[in-house]
């Protein structure tokens, strides 16, 4: 199924969630803030939040900034 | 002496806040702000790429350095108030630093979408310092809205220009019952201690500190401007006069009187 990750548009398993899809991306966890459907999804929830076609999600982290 | 500036019931000692952007490296920014002994950091966030899987910059900011979020990036209210809940969420606190902003030439604020992020941030318990262009009306309008010290810049973001904006801002300070911290242009450490002395609470240095060939030593040299300029501010400075007025005594001189 397709989802939007970061403004582009991503093909990913059905029914993984977004945990699985983080650490497929060898992201680690702790640097990020993630957006789904422009709703803050916690941390500790990512293991049950089953993606579906369409979702759209924002990966972000910290950055230097002044 | 203690001249600690408190916001929001916390203690700042250093009065120089350091931005974190274009450090050649995190090591590098991390010993500018521990050589600087700096207690305010900026940072922003932006969403992950193939380079941002490296590492966490908070973990690069010393212990006694607390953490200022900037909506970089921003440009209306709502995306200021969605990067701030983002932040929040991801561990940052709820230090932040409004920046909205439309102009890409001159980078200059769009102050009422800056006031409108403010009144929405403010109800939802963030300590804010909006970044503004100095401007006397919509500075009350920021502190009626709660915000707990106020950002205007001195010139524009990265120009290293100085306090282009002095008697705006000396207004500010003279009008407005916050904290007043110049951000944005000042590009060497005189220009710091210029803010200093006309009575800014803080300063919010970057670009002059992180672009220099030796950012460790010119964040330790614009935190001792900083120092410098505040002293002299406390000391009060002595009025500027147009003629001479002179140091040694006007009698006793080695000459026949006439």
């Amino acid at each position: 199924m397709i989802i939007k990750i970061n403004g582009k548009s991503e093909a990913v398993k059905m029914h993984s969630n977004i945990a699985e899809l983080i650490s497929g991306k060898s992201l680690c966890p702790d640097n990020l803030v993630l957006e789904l459907n422009y709703r803050i999804v916690p941390r500790q929830d990512w293991q049950n939040v089953v993606l579906k076609e369409n979702d759209t999600i924002e990966i972000i982290s910290f950055v230097g900034g002044g | 002496m203690e001249d600690s500036l408190e916001i929001a019931g916390e203690k700042v000692n250093n009065r120089l806040f350091i931005g974190t952007g274009k450090f050649a490296s995190y090591s590098i920014m991390k010993r500018a702000l521990e050589e600087a002994k700096a207690e305010v950091a900026t940072v922003a966030l932006r969403r992950v790429d193939a380079d941002s899987k490296a590492e966490n910059i908070l973990n690069y900011l010393p212990k006694s350095c607390r953490v200022m979020i900037n909506t970089s990036g921003a440009r209306d209210a709502d995306e200021a108030v969605r990067i701030g809940r983002l932040a929040k969420a991801a561990g940052a606190g709820n230090w932040i630093k409004i920046e909205v902003i439309r102009d890409n030439k001159y980078l200059l604020p769009d102050n009422l979408e800056t006031l409108k992020a403010v009144e929405i941030l403010v109800k939802e318990d963030f300590v804010v310092f909006p970044y503004m262009s100095p401007d006397l009306s919509i500075g009350r309008r920021m502190a009626e809205a709660g915000a707990s010290a106020i950002m205007p810049l001195g010139s524009p973001i990265g120009s290293n220009r100085g306090v282009k904006t002095r008697e705006l801002i000396e207004i500010m300070i003279n009008e407005i019952n916050l904290p007043i911290i110049v951000d944005a242009g000042l590009g060497k450490p005189s220009e710091a201690c210029e803010c200093m002395e006309i009575g800014s609470a803080a300063v919010l240095v970057n670009t002059a500190i992180a672009v220099s060939d030796d950012p460790v030593r010119m964040a330790v040299s614009f935190s001792k401007a900083v120092c410098a300029g505040r002293l002299a501010y406390l000391s009060g400075i002595p009025a500027a006069g147009k003629i001479a007025s002179a140091s040694s005594p006007l009698t006793g001189f080695l000459r026949d009187k006439k």
